[in-house]
């Protein structure tokens, strides 16, 4: 059961957006999306693909790559299944395109799709839903998470945002994450949905998201913390040359 | 006159304190905090910076031939062959 709709905003006032999950496990997710208007060049490629011109689905996708392919990468920490993940979500967009109406920007919905899509791949690799009910469980039982150091982490220089090594060491921070604290923190601190989102897309309460989300958070710190810049506080004045950045 | 707060549960609120989400009241009680505090000045400081480091999906690698691929399985899917 997979299914992408989007109701008529004149009668409902909202979008639904909804894929089905696999059978067993979690029940369908539905999110109500933001009102947004699409621009205007967004809305003349849309449609020249829906008139039949399917070279302008690529002119469309091509600035969202990256960041559908990150949608899925996170979720799955695979990248095999990742990429096909992306490829699924693609297509589905293509398939369904006469569905989205421009009232929220393409890239918000194509995201979305990827998200589902790496969602239901992982609910069915990991049985998510006795792992949710699980996970639930030990939700109220969490402890507060105390930060392993204190390095002062200085200013991140711009340039070292387009080093090969901090893409790596990013990667290998997100993918330390337990899943139920990376697919909050990837579907909030990535993907920019809202904590209400990000509790819909999951079938959790938000404030569990946001407990998930202090605790990812503080472990993506100290992972990374101690010399993003390639120094850390020793507690001086002076700073102290850590990682190879 | 601002209450003061302990370390942890400056700690608890961090996240909230960057999503907004916080009452005025806790906010002038952290930041209170946090004015005497090197420690939780620079966990708050690491949590933004990976807050605003991941919020760039390029960020992360996109894996080479991706968008080859992923337009070659557009095409078969249309019927295009390739």
């Amino acid at each position: 059961m997979n299914r992408i709709d989007q109701f008529d905003p004149t009668q409902g006032g909202h979008e639904i957006f909804e894929v089905g999950a696999p059978p067993g496990s979690l029940a369908t997710t539905s999110v109500v999306l933001t009102k947004r208007h699409g621009d205007a060049s967004e809305a003349e490629l849309i449609e020249r693909v829906l008139g039949g011109d399917e070279e302008a689905f690529r002119e469309l996708v091509r600035p969202c790559e990256h960041a559908v392919f990150m949608a899925t990468q996170v979720i799955l920490n695979n990248e095999a299944d990742a990429e096909d993940a992306a490829q699924e979500a693609v297509l589905k967009a293509f398939t369904n395109l006469a569905k989205f109406r421009g009232d929220s920007k393409f890239s918000t919905w194509l995201i979305r799709i990827a998200t589902n899509e790496a969602l239901m791949k992982l609910r069915k690799q990991r049985h998510q839903k006795l792992h949710d009910s699980l996970d639930e469980q030990r939700d109220g039982e969490e402890g507060d998470y105390i930060p392993r150091d204190f390095a002062d982490w200085r200013e991140i220089p711009s340039e070292a945002l387009q080093k090969k090594e901090l893409r790596q060491a990013l990667s290998r921070a997100v993918a330390s994450l337990t899943p139920k604290h990376r697919d909050v923190f990837v579907l909030r601190d990535v993907q920019h949905f809202t904590i209400e989102e990000t509790a819909e897309l999951l079938g959790i309460r938000k404030s569990a998201v946001k407990t998930r989300l202090l605790r990812a958070r503080l472990q993506m710190r100290d992972a990374l913390a101690p010399g993003i810049d390639g120094s850390w506080s020793t507690g001086r004045t002076e700073y102290q040359q850590v990682r190879p950045w | 006159m601002v209450v003061e707060i302990s370390c942890e549960e400056v700690w608890r609120e961090i996240s909230n304190y960057l999503e907004g989400e916080i009452s005025a009241e806790m906010r002038a009680r952290m930041e209170e905090h946090f004015k005497g505090c090197k420690h939780c000045t620079a966990v708050l400081g690491g949590t933004r910076n990976v807050v605003q480091l991941v919020s760039d999906a390029t960020a992360f690698e996109l894996p080479a031939g991706f968008s080859n691929r992923l337009y070659r399985k557009l095409n078969r899917r249309l019927g295009k062959g390739g």
